[in-house]
């Protein structure tokens, strides 16, 4: 039972460790960008459509990385180049991006005369099944290594985006144009070209993100209204809680996927919690995480300085 | 030294450079100007998937038009967008990133509901003015919640009121599905639908939203830039310390206007709940919210161009279903049309702040 | 960082143009520094010595002109350019990213191998420090420094990118004596190793002390280079201005004999809880002009703002007519009929809302009077209009916001609305920074008008020329503590300037 709920939690934690990552290495990097929802939706669209009509995973993840770059390119364009607020910038991009999934999924679902399905045999690549060996140790077999490719992904993203965060040079330049981009130019690093990197780069994982939802948790069905339901502005939440290590957001999306599941778990015999508020506690949380983030006014662990503004060299 | 390399590098071929300020006038026709690229980049994108752009732009325009039914419809979609982008304005006026227009509306849903779920005995005027003042309590304090940590602590109030979104999309669930649960109702739950007494009255078809709307804008314009409170937000919008300075009560002005501006919003909610859907659902704010902010953003925070650039939207939106029965094209189509739009409107308004500098070729 | 000594120029700078809109910053400088060299950029505040220098470092692009480094012609676009080019640059707000510890600030950037981070990357950084005499822990959170430690820090991250040609943007305006003595050693032994500086300064006596030469910019031009050995204060003071010392500011005199504010043991914390005045005691006269001077960041700031009521006051009493007025709000105090005017510093944030014209401007610190929800503008309007005659203020219309204008115009705004708020007490901070001569006598003969109207002035300045015609008396901080109060007649600028770094000992009292 328990086994069963933290597997559920791990399967459902997945998309927000995705969208999660996604977003930090954007945020590092200077950038508020509130078109994770948007971004997941074109990459939920991708994924499925390449899978649908290619049978490959990997040309599917290839697809919604690249469609999230995109995505994020046109997010970096306005902000980094032409200064736009970065708010309002990010909105549109969750308006476009959802425009833009929609709209297409409807014309592949009348092209496919029906909900498009994916094949058997691509259903069979991207089924939970038990690593060899591994998967034999009692509940951790289960527990940990019994699941879908894309789960061991994720964790593997975020594990070496928080490598290249924490330990590389090119991490600490980024952290720097993030946190100060006027120190980081005048240390002679290229802020634009950090900038429209990671953007790029932490677009192309929520796309993976979405990419996981429309594969993994559509169960091989397109559904045009509800591929993402959220996710993506869960993820910019799980940012704040995870204080922006990815690290922490491998434990924090499982928190957070835990929740989501709770309602079918919790022995509802013994208590009386309405349903509600499992999923609102997440958010509830992470409102506590940040006021208390700012009651300590600790420097670390916070939003990056720079992040909700452009920087523009000659400003004086 | 590598300057032997260096010596023939060029000059990259643009650079920017910041701009003195241009006139309004000029800003104008910018704006007119990324309005137009946008709709040429719109037709691309329509001609791309083997449309007609003159067509479909017609069809969109006549869609939304085309009958009293359709043009009731527009309006409709455009109350809520109006009130809530309205609300945003004071916020934003101040520089306090209020992104939680959604959770204000939502709130205002909740507190009105209630009272038209259990005082729906009351006479009717007196009903709805409790739900209109309960609506704005309800988006006020919604409001009030992340102002009083920004003041206080310095939270950042973007994340702050975006987290208080979903706490408010929750309590709604939590309402559906416990205290308010219709008995009615079988299998999926739900708020039992208001009685006659508890729905807003309707003026000229629709309901009475949109004059609320259009009241608002008027209200709006003149306590934002007549008012001692009106310019109060603009100075502590412009500069913290130049408020102090002037003596101003800087977290009062802060708390106050936030107050006002998810008071608003909680308008918007009212105004649904009560005017449109006639119970509370999961969707009454739907991501209005959201698209109140660009709306708010591209007016230039200004009540009047709110108004237009409102309906713009609702036109696409209420066109684009249209287009589902004529040319078989998901509706979805609006979303994309209205991001191509910002996206044209965002980045023209680069060129009121800077301009770009080619090389001179040597 | 071997290096001939030899007499190709380090640097050359020739016919550097650059302007920010309508404002010529840089016009046709030339400028040239030797391997070995240290180079002193002497000019008021204003005339274009950063602007230059940020030209070499790559934060500006000139308009027009051409650098030569080494002997190259050379296009800096970027920092990164002049990095490689061998140029660093210490900000007089210095670049450093504040979460990050010493030692990721100083290889920040740096073009190196290798995708890691390693441990002994530290170990350049001690034999850096230890060459050239520095003390810093490598570990230590910026955030967590002194302003010294952060300058070291710049310094070090300098000569780890091997830069052999160093820019310091007046390095010692934040420094104590000691501080500056200590730079000044380690500036000399990087001229020893060969390297070029260039140090920014309007500081006499720095200039004579530590540069090799002289280039002296006035008003965005550069009007002459001199070696130092050759020169003298007076003559480098004479080429800074424009115009002999003798500045002809009048000096009225009244017979105005009251006490019009005491303060009494003020101590005053700034945000981070240091204390920035310290147990300071003095008192303003009706109809006097009372002199602040100090080194940069002496506590003027802070005393200016606790005056104000816009910092709190951690003790001490500051009394009107025997009455305190310590713990009042603005609003409170011009209710006791008290009517306290400050011209900020930081005229466009903290004095003025920038995109507001002139017309919304003058309702700043009135627009609460008068009954109603309602802002009545138009006295506001007839006001705006009247200060535009009066002063001269060049502006298109009264509602073209004031960012618009330039410095003297943004400053004749600002003095403007204030004068004719009739105050009794007037505190101007830097009241003449960025202005041009005429602005600046426009401003003089303003505050002595109010002077001779029995208004208290607290003059906080930097120009100590102006101070010793302007005031009456000068009162000098230093490290938030007053070493004196001096009657203006009976004092030099020696004298000022031996108790502005606390050589005279610290005596607080009144003269």
């Amino acid at each position: 039972m328990i086994i069963n709920f933290l597997f559920a939690a791990i399967k459902a934690g997945t998309p927000l460790l995705f969208g999660t990552t996604g977003e930090i290495m954007t945020e590092k990097s200077g950038n508020l960008n509130l078109g994770v929802e948007g971004m997941m939706f074109m990459g939920a669209f991708m994924g499925f459509f390449v899978g649908f009509h290619t049978g490959s995973l990997p040309l599917a993840l290839l697809a919604a990385f690249i469609i999230g770059n995109f995505a994020a390119l046109i997010y970096a364009f306005l902000t980094v180049t032409m200064m736009a607020n970065q708010n309002v910038t990010g909105l549109t991009l969750t308006i476009f991006g959802i425009g833009f999934a929609k709209f297409f999924g409807e014309i592949m679902i009348r092209k496919a005369g029906g909900s498009p399905k994916l094949s058997p045999e691509f259903m069979i690549t991207i089924s939970e099944k038990p690593i060899p060996v591994l998967g034999e140790i009692p509940v951790i077999g289960k527990l940990i290594f019994s699941h879908n490719p894309l789960v061991y992904l994720s964790v593997l993203v975020a594990v070496i985006c928080s490598i290249y965060i924490m330990k590389t040079r090119a991490g600490l330049n980024m952290r720097a144009v993030g946190e100060n981009p006027a120190a980081a130019d005048a240390a002679g690093i290229k802020v634009t070209r950090i900038k429209y990197l990671h953007i790029m780069l932490g677009g192309g994982i929520c796309g993976l993100g979405g990419a996981y939802l429309s594969l993994i948790n559509g169960g091989g069905v397109w559904n045009n209204s509800s591929v993402v339901n959220g996710q993506g502005w869960i993820s910019v939440a799980l940012v704040i809680f995870a204080s922006w290590s990815p690290m922490k957001a491998i434990f924090g999306s499982l928190v957070f996927g835990a929740f989501s599941v709770l309602q079918f778990y919790a022995p509802k015999d013994i208590i009386h919690i309405p349903n509600a508020f499992y999923v609102m506690l997440p958010f509830l949380i992470t409102t506590f995480v940040l006021i208390f983030a700012s009651m300590r006014k600790s420097k670390t662990g916070s939003q990056p300085a720079g992040c909700g503004i452009n920087y523009f060299r000659e400003e004086r | 030294m590598s300057s032997q390399s260096l010596s023939t590098k060029k000059e990259p071929f643009i650079r920017i450079i910041k701009k003195t300020e241009i006139s309004v006038g000029k800003t104008i026709v910018l704006s007119l100007l990324a309005l137009l690229a946008a709709i040429i980049a719109g037709g691309i994108f329509i001609l791309a998937i083997g449309q007609n752009p003159f067509e479909i732009y017609t069809t969109i325009v006549k869609g939304a038009w085309r009958s009293s039914m359709a043009t009731k419809g527009t309006i409709k979609i455009a109350i809520p967008l109006l009130i809530a982008a309205l609300g945003i304005t004071p916020a934003f006026q101040m520089k306090f990133w209020n992104i939680g227009a959604e959770g204000q509306i939502i709130m205002g849903g909740i507190f009105a509901t209630y009272f038209a779920l259990f005082f729906d005995h009351l006479p009717h005027g007196l009903l709805l003015v409790i739900m209109f003042v309960a609506g704005m309590v309800g988006g006020g304090l919604w409001g009030l919640i992340p102002a009083y940590f920004k003041t206080r602590f310095g939270t950042n109030e973007t994340l702050f009121t975006l987290m208080l979104n979903y706490i408010a999309l929750y309590m709604i669930k939590f309402f559906i599905e416990g205290p308010w649960r219709d008995p009615a109702s079988s299998g999926f739950p739900k708020i039992a639908t208001f009685t006659k007494n508890a729905r807003l009255d309707q003026i000229f078809g629709v309901h009475a939203g949109w004059l609320i709307g259009l009241v608002l804008v008027v209200v709006l314009f003149i306590y934002l830039t007549f008012t001692k409170q009106g310019y109060e937000i603009s100075v502590v919008g412009e500069s913290v310390n130049t408020a102090r300075y002037a003596g101003m009560n800087v977290k009062k002005i802060i708390m106050r206007t936030m107050f006002i501006s998810g008071a608003i919003c909680g308008i918007a909610g009212m105004t649904q709940v009560t005017g449109a859907a006639y119970t509370l659902g999961e969707g009454v704010a739907g991501g209005v919210g959201f698209t109140a902010i660009t709306v708010a953003w591209l007016s230039k925070l200004n009540p009047l161009f709110i108004l237009v650039v409102t309906l713009l939207f609702s036109m696409l939106e209420k066109g684009c279903s249209v287009m589902q029965s004529t040319f078989g094209l998901s509706s979805a189509v609006s979303g994309i049309l209205q991001g191509i739009i910002l996206f044209f409107i965002l980045g023209f308004d680069f060129f009121t702040r800077y301009r770009f500098v080619f090389r001179k070729e040597r | 960082m071997e290096k001939k000594k030899n007499e190709t120029m380090a640097i050359e700078l020739k016919q550097i143009t650059k302007t920010f809109g309508s404002v010529v910053a840089n016009n046709k400088i030339d400028l040239s520094v030797k391997q070995g060299e240290i180079l002193a950029l002497l000019g008021e505040n204003g005339s274009g010595k950063t602007t230059l220098m940020n030209m070499l470092s790559g934060i500006y692009k000139p308009d027009s002109g051409s650098i030569f480094i080494n002997g190259q012609s050379v296009t800096i676009n970027s920092p990164e350019d002049a990095i490689r080019l061998g140029v660093g640059m210490i900000h007089q707000h210095f670049k450093l990213v504040e979460v990050l510890s010493a030692t990721d600030n100083i290889i920040l950037g740096a073009k190196e191998k290798g995708l890691f981070l390693h441990k002994s990357r530290s170990e350049r950084i001690k034999d850096i420090s230890k060459r050239f005499g520095l003390n810093i822990n490598p570990e230590k959170k910026v955030y967590q420094m002194s302003v010294s430690e952060k300058q070291t820090v710049e310094i070090i991250k300098v000569l780890y990118r091997k830069a052999d040609i160093l820019i310091l943007d007046e390095p010692t305006a934040v420094l104590t004596p000691q501080e500056t003595k200590r730079l000044f050693e380690i500036l000399r032994r990087m001229k020893k190793e060969g390297c070029a500086v260039i140090i920014i300064t309007h500081k006499l006596n720095e200039v004579l002390e530590i540069s090799d030469r002289v280039t002296i910019l006035r008003k965005g031009e550069s009007v002459a280079t001199v070696d130092t050995a050759k020169t003298s204060a007076k003559e480098l003071t004479e080429l800074m201005v424009g115009r002999p010392v003798e500045l002809s500011i009048e000096h009225p005199t009244n017979d105005y004999n009251e006490n019009l504010l005491e303060i009494h043991h003020l101590t005053v914390e700034n945000e981070e809880g240091v204390n920035m005045i310290k147990d300071i005691t003095f008192d303003l006269n009706r109809g006097e002009i009372l002199g602040v001077a100090g080194v940069a960041g002496s506590g003027q700031k802070e005393l200016c703002e606790a005056l104000a009521g816009l910092l709190p006051v951690k003790k001490g009493a500051v009394l009107y007519q025997n009455e305190n007025i310590v713990g009042k709000t603005p609003n409170e105090i011009i209710k006791m009929g008290i009517s306290m005017s400050f011209i900020p510093e930081d005229r466009l944030g903290m004095g003025l809302a920038a995109s507001m014209g002139m017309v919304d401007n003058m309702l700043l610190k009135k627009y609460n009077e008068g009954k109603g929800p309602f802002v009545s503008k138009k006295e506001a309007r007839e006001l705006a209009k009247r200060l535009v005659k009066q002063l001269d203020i060049v502006t298109p219309t009264v509602d073209t916001p004031v960012r618009r204008l330039s410095g003297g115009n943004v400053q004749k705004v600002l003095l403007g609305r204030e004068i004719e708020s009739g105050p009794n007490v007037l505190i101007t901070a830097y009241a003449v920074r960025g202005l041009d001569i005429n602005s600046s006598y426009t401003i003089y003969d303003a505050l002595n008008e109010q002077k001779q109207k029995g208004v208290g002035v607290l003059f906080i300045g930097e120009d100590l020329d102006v101070m010793l015609e302007l005031c009456d008396r000068i009162m000098v901080l230093c490290h938030g503590k007053i070493t004196g109060i001096v009657e203006a007649k009976a004092t030099t600028k020696e004298q000022l300037g031996l108790m502005m770094t606390d050589a005279a000992g610290a005596k607080g009292g009144k003269s």
